[in-house]
C-alpha cells in the first residue's frame, strides 16, 4: 500500500508509521493463517497427516507451527519493506482487525464447519 | 490435599497463566486506551513508558505459556485414546465427554474452538508489546496506531476468556487427571 497525503493523518510528528503498521498487519495475517490452516486441514486428510508435527498433538501442532512461521516471515518482510516509510496505516489496520475478527469467527465450529 | 501431577499442570495452565493473563487484560486495556486520548498525554512520564513495556511483556509471556502447556502437555492428555475394552473412561476425557450427548457438545464446541481460539491471543499481544516498545510515549503521535493496538487487545482479552471459559468447563465435565499424586497438606481425619 503506497502512502498519500491521507496516510500523514494518522502521524502527528512526521516519524514513519511502518514498523507499527508491519506488526499489526502481520499479526491479522498470521491470525487468519492459523483459522485458515486448520479449516483446510479439517478438510483435507493428506494435509491433515501433513500437519502432524508432534503425534501427541496432533494437527493442532503443525496448524499452529505453520501459522506462527507465517506470522513471523510475513512480520519481517513487512518491516524491511516499511521501516522507514509513512504508510496508509488506517486502511492497514482496518484490514488487520478485520482479519483478526474473521479468525475468530473461523474458528468457531458451527462457522468453521461451513467450508 | 491432593493433586494428581496432571491435574497440577491443568491448574498452573488455566489458574496460573491463563487467569493471570485474563486479570492483567483490563489493566493494559485501560492503560492502553488512556494512552489513546490526546489529553492525558502529559500526564505519562518516562517511569509509566517502562511500567507499560514490561507489563506488556509479561502478559506475552504469560499467554505464550498458557497455550504452549494447554497445548505440548494438557491436551495430549485430554485427547487420549482408552486401550480397547476400557471400562472407565476417566482418563480419557475427550473420549469421556463423546461418550454421553448430553456432554459430547462441550468437546465438539468447547475444546474445538478453544484449541484454535487462544492461539490468536499471544499472537496479538507480542504484536502490542512490540509495538508499545518501539514507539513507546512516541505513540500519542501514531493515534491510529495507538487504537489498532488497543482493538487487538481487546479481541486478544476476548479470545482468552472463551478459551479459559470453556477450560473451565471441560474441567468441570471431564478433568484431566493421572499421574503421581502430589501432597500439599495433611489433615485430621474424623
Amino acid at each position: 500500500m503506497k502512502s498519500s497525503d491521507s496516510d500523514l493523518r494518522g502521524t502527528q510528528d512526521g516519524t514513519p508509521n511502518g514498523s507499527g503498521a508491519a506488526a499489526v498487519l502481520a499479526a491479522g495475517i498470521g491470525c487468519f493463517a492459523l483459522a485458515l490452516l486448520a479449516i483446510a486441514a479439517d478438510n483435507s486428510l493428506s494435509l491433515k497427516a501433513l500437519l502432524v508435527f508432534y503425534k501427541p498433538t496432533g494437527v493442532l501442532s503443525g496448524v499452529t507451527t505453520v501459522a506462527i512461521l507465517v506470522w513471523l516471515a510475513s512480520w519481517g518482510v513487512l518491516e524491511r519493506r516499511w521501516k522507514k516509510r509513512t504508510v496508509a496505516l488506517g486502511r492497514i489496520a482496518g484490514v488487520a482487525l478485520a482479519l483478526l475478527c474473521l479468525s475468530l469467527l473461523l474458528t468457531f465450529p458451527p462457522i468453521a464447519d461451513l467450508f | 490435599m491432593e493433586f494428581t501431577t496432571r491435574g497440577l499442570w491443568t491448574l498452573v495452565h488455566g489458574m496460573g497463566f491463563g487467569a493471570l493473563y485474563l486479570l492483567a487484560s483490563s489493566g493494559a486495556l485501560v492503560e492502553l486506551y488512556r494512552r489513546c486520548r490526546a489529553d492525558t498525554q502529559a500526564s505519562i512520564t518516562s517511569r509509566d513508558n517502562l511500567f507499560l513495556n514490561v507489563y506488556l511483556v509479561t502478559m506475552a509471556v504469560l499467554a505464550w505459556a498458557t497455550v504452549l502447556t494447554g497445548t505440548y502437555m494438557i491436551y495430549p492428555w485430554y485427547r487420549a485414546v482408552a486401550p480397547a475394552g476400557t471400562a472407565g473412561l476417566a482418563a480419557f476425557p475427550q473420549m469421556l465427554l463423546r461418550s454421553n450427548p448430553a456432554t459430547a457438545a462441550w468437546h465438539s464446541l468447547g475444546m474445538e474452538w478453544k484449541e484454535h481460539v487462544g492461539w490468536l491471543t499471544p499472537i496479538a499481544t507480542t504484536m502490542a508489546a512490540a509495538v508499545q516498545i518501539r514507539y513507546g510515549r512516541n505513540l500519542k503521535n501514531h493515534p491510529q496506531l495507538g487504537a489498532a493496538v488497543l482493538g487487538f487487545v481487546l479481541v486478544a482479552f476476548l479470545a482468552a476468556g472463551i478459551a479459559g471459559f470453556f477450560g473451565a468447563m471441560l474441567d468441570k465435565h471431564a478433568p484431566v487427571e493421572g499421574g503421581s499424586m502430589v501432597r500439599l497438606a495433611q489433615g485430621d481425619s474424623r
